[in-house]
């Protein structure tokens, strides 16, 4: 007896919270609430104004009675004022609600609202998924799969056929040559490869507020290429003067005091990509996070040359984005916007605040790259 | 181990007949048995296999689906209130759950059939639910899902705002008889003639001299309604300026929530009334030796302790049994209250044998304000470790307040009455002279959620279509709550 019309409500109800979402998308984005609640698959929201609001009792107004051990002054254990006969519950603030949302389901909420485009992956496809499909029907399988409809008309067949079919008396006995069995096809579906170069500066002049502006943009880096492209692969570099490969972790909470030389960054991406990633397999997402402060006018002048030279032909796009900081002079942004601006491989953001993520993600991704 | 259909139709002849036996007294009940998924999308709809279409049913239905996958809650009954009562069980439980749940179940069917509180409800609930579908529905088709549905989220805002008690009492201002400027029409005392004395018994000109001076003593002002009206759902039905389609979505909204209210108001006692009879019948009769661990295990969860919190299984069942035990042994009435000897009090047995009797009586009068109120005793709660809990601002935490009986019972009181919700009158309809609806929060202890207040304001303005005016306490001072249809006002008031 299942319930036809759950499943209206259910979608409704999904329809409503994904609305909200993307009302409040912005400040998602901005105040990086998500982070924290992503799993494997899922990432769990809290979601105000979903609950329907009612008088009620203010939170941590009314006692209750309770049982068991215990002196007067003695805390309660969490959340047993909320459990309590008839309690109106001692959660903060107005009607907030959690709600799950798979990864895609979010990008797909991303993509709507900054409107990005579908990438159009290039080069050549590395096959990847394989798919089973009952589609076909053959004379010999295993009994687990026959196919009674068929078999069945097969023998009607051949007894009509054969004139042993007696209208008045239809009985049909299937001999071995009717037997039909369900068969599948496996089919393969190309899918392109990618893989995103993530790099930051991880020197002294870079805070934790400009690294917190990082996260959250990789953030949602990766949720929308994590979406574009199934078989997505990530890898990390850090520099100061030297640059290293390191896990997510590290990457997010490594601090170093030295000076910064980008270039040591670039040469190590270009190392990475030459070694495991060829260009006509993959497509090659690079984004370089930094203060634009550099070590000197000779390694800018590098760093040029190696994107211009090495890097940008191998890649679908390099994303460059700024984070301000009190330390950094912000040069490098306009050093690329000089010698680089015209090249559309090459996107250049600058992020002053956690408020310019949503723009920054725009510029980073709006051009279906 | 599941069970299949089959076996609930064997076991059901034998837990009915036993159930008859010990004097339960029940609608025909008819066990269905379905799948966990199913369980949660019945319970999201609150039994009811039919119900309009929201949003909010879906909600219930993730919340449900959420706690079963990681193993937070399993239901394992589900009985709905309707002759015949449905009762649902969960296919994947063993046989020794299926009987104790039947047991349960059919106990819950004898409490819905005879408790007085459930006397007033429709037992044709599935049917008048799959009405109302089918109502709401027309209405979708007609003005579309969003305007139905956000209009249905108003209503819903607004469905604690009944009055609990109406459909047993007559209150003062019921009747509704009013004149035509609001007030209710002054009557002129006449004495009793024959017709042909009339003229000379009430001389015209006496009466049209009593009629003038009835005129002249009017109030200056009247308030409408004349008394304070706790009914708010009913108020709006019948006063505010609702289309057709609206005032019947209203209406099945307030249907409802009336149909729901007695569950929310004797929850301890129909819950410990179910888990006294399963524990009896299943100890006593049905139990085979081969059970008992899983039975035990069972029973033992559906009552457990949990820690600082109380379970209404467990108290409404400890508080039956307590109540059978004073009663077979007389520990009731004079004689007991004034006994201080604690001695003579702990062996007191007057074999009076009335327990049983007590009970049956209990569950068909009480409601679980009324039961906590007469039978939990000062013995019950230190034997039982019951305390009071408040929330203490200094250290920002819930914590254990007093193991004073006048204060558990109190508190346990305060929490259960009008089911736990503010209660809310309509007191004047025509406030400031312009048509602003002035609602009072009778103030009891408790302060309102204000950002919950504001925006179920919003949504009363929606419906009432004129400002709408609160009066309540906010950070211990009298206030008066305001929406005008865009800005919320505060402002402080003199008087409480």
């Amino acid at each position: 007896m299942p319930l036809m019309n759950m499943e209206n409500d259910y979608n409704r109800f999904r329809q409503i919270i994904k609305g909200k979402i993307k009302e409040n998308l912005r400040k998602y984005i901005s105040n990086g609430e998500m982070i924290g609640r992503k799993g494997k698959e899922l990432v769990s929201i809290p979601l105000p104004q979903i609950d329907i609001p009612r008088f009620r009792f203010g939170d941590n107004g009314q006692g209750g009675a309770g049982q068991g051990d215990g002196e007067p002054g003695e805390p309660l254990s969490q959340g047993d004022g909320e459990e309590g006969e008839g309690q109106a519950g001692n959660e903060p603030g107005a009607h907030v609600r959690e709600v799950e949302l798979t990864m895609d389901e979010l990008a797909e909420i991303l993509g709507e609202e900054l409107e990005l485009p579908n990438i159009e992956p290039r080069g050549k496809k590395e096959i990847v998924s394989h798919k089973d499909r009952y589609t076909g029907i053959r004379r010999v399988g295993p009994e687990s799969l026959r196919h009674h409809k068929r078999t069945f008309k097969e023998a009607l067949k051949r007894q009509i056929i054969s004139g042993q079919f007696n209208v008045e008396k239809p009985r049909i006995v299937p001999i071995r040559d009717d037997y039909r069995y369900r068969s599948w096809k496996t089919t393969t579906k190309p899918e392109s490869n990618a893989v995103i170069i993530y790099m930051m500066d991880v020197s002294g002049s870079m805070w934790e507020e400009q690294k917190e502006i990082v996260r959250l943009e990789t953030f949602w880096i990766d949720t929308w290429l994590h979406y574009q492209y199934k078989g997505l692969k990530t890898r990390y570099i850090v520099h100061d003067a030297r640059a290293y490969e390191v896990d997510r972790e590290t990457f997010f909470t490594l601090k170093e005091n030295g000076g910064t030389v980008i270039s040591t960054a670039y040469e190590l991406a270009l190392k990475i990509i030459e070694k495991d990633y060829p260009v006509d397999e993959w497509n090659i997402y690079a984004f370089h996070f930094s203060d634009g402060d550099n070590w000197s006018r000779d390694d800018n002048k590098y760093c040029l040359e190696l994107l211009r030279d090495h890097l940008l032909p191998r890649v679908n796009m390099f994303g460059y984005g700024q984070v301000e900081s009190t330390y950094g002079s912000g040069e490098f942004y306009d050093y690329l916007e000089e010698h680089l601006g015209d090249d559309d491989r090459l996107i250049l953001s600058q992020i002053p605040d956690k408020e310019a993520i949503y723009d920054s993600i725009k510029d980073f991704l709006g051009k279906g790259k | 181990m599941s069970v299949t259909q089959k076996d609930i139709l064997a076991l059901q002849p034998e837990i009915e007949e036993l159930a008859r036996s010990y004097g339960l007294d029940f609608f025909p009940v008819i066990f269905e048995l379905v799948d966990y998924d199913t369980m949660n999308q019945l319970a999201a709809y609150g039994g009811f296999p039919i119900r309009y279409p929201h949003w909010r049913f879906g909600m219930e239905y993730d919340q449900l689906s959420k706690g079963y996958r990681y193993g937070l809650q399993k239901i394992y009954e589900m009985v709905i209130n309707t002759n015949p009562c449905y009762a649902y069980l969960m296919d994947v439980n063993a046989l020794v759950d299926q009987k104790l749940v039947m047991a349960h179940v059919y106990a819950h069917c004898d409490f819905f059939k005879n408790n007085f509180y459930f006397s007033h409800t429709n037992r044709k609930m599935i049917d008048e639910m799959a009405n109302h579908a089918i109502r709401v529905r027309r209405y979708i088709d007609r003005f579309g899902l969003e305007t139905v549905e956000n209009f249905i989220d108003v209503c819903l805002s607004l469905e604690n705002l009944i009055d609990y008690h109406s459909p047993y009492i007559k209150r003062k201002g019921d009747n509704r008889e009013v004149s035509d400027n609001g007030a209710p029409k002054p009557r002129i005392k006449k004495l009793k003639s024959k017709k042909y004395m009339e003229k000379f018994i009430n001389p015209p000109e006496f009466i049209e001299a009593q009629k003038k001076k009835l005129e002249e003593e009017k109030p200056e002002h009247l308030s409408y309604p004349a008394q304070p009206e706790r009914d708010v759902l009913l108020f709006l039905l019948e006063h505010a300026p609702l289309e057709n389609w609206q005032r019947d979505v209203l209406g099945i909204i307030r249907e409802e929530a009336y149909y729901f209210a007695p569950q929310g108001m004797t929850k301890i006692m129909n819950e410990g009334w179910a888990t006294y009879w399963h524990a009896t019948m299943m100890t006593r009769n049905l139990l085979h030796p081969k059970e008992v661990v899983d039975y035990a295990e069972h029973h033992s969860g559906t009552v457990a302790n949990h820690p600082g919190r109380l379970n209404p299984y467990r108290i409404g069942y400890l508080l039956f049994q307590d109540i059978e035990d004073r009663w077979n042994k007389g520990k009731f009435g004079k004689e007991w209250e004034e006994c201080d000897d604690w001695r003579e009090k702990k062996n007191w047995d007057k074999q009076l044998g009335l327990g049983r009797q007590k009970i049956f009586e209990v569950r068909k009068l009480y409601n679980d304000v009324t039961f906590i109120d007469t039978f939990l005793t000062e013995e019950f709660a230190r034997e039982h470790k019951l305390f009071s809990f408040a929330y203490n601002k200094e250290n920002k935490r819930y914590e254990i307040e007093s193991r004073e009986f006048h204060l558990i019972k109190q508190r346990l009181l305060q929490s259960l009455t009008n089911m736990g919700q503010p209660i809310i009158e309509v007191v004047e309809a025509n406030y400031k002279n312009r048509g602003e609806l002035f609602l009072k929060h009778k103030f009891e202890g408790v302060e309102l959620h204000v950002q919950y207040a504001r925006d179920t304001m919003r949504n009363l303005f929606h419906l009432w279509k004129r400002p709408v005016n609160i009066q309540t306490i906010v950070n211990e001072k009298p206030v008066i709550l305001s929406f005008n249809g865009q800005d919320y006002h505060e402002v402080e008031i003199e008087e409480a």
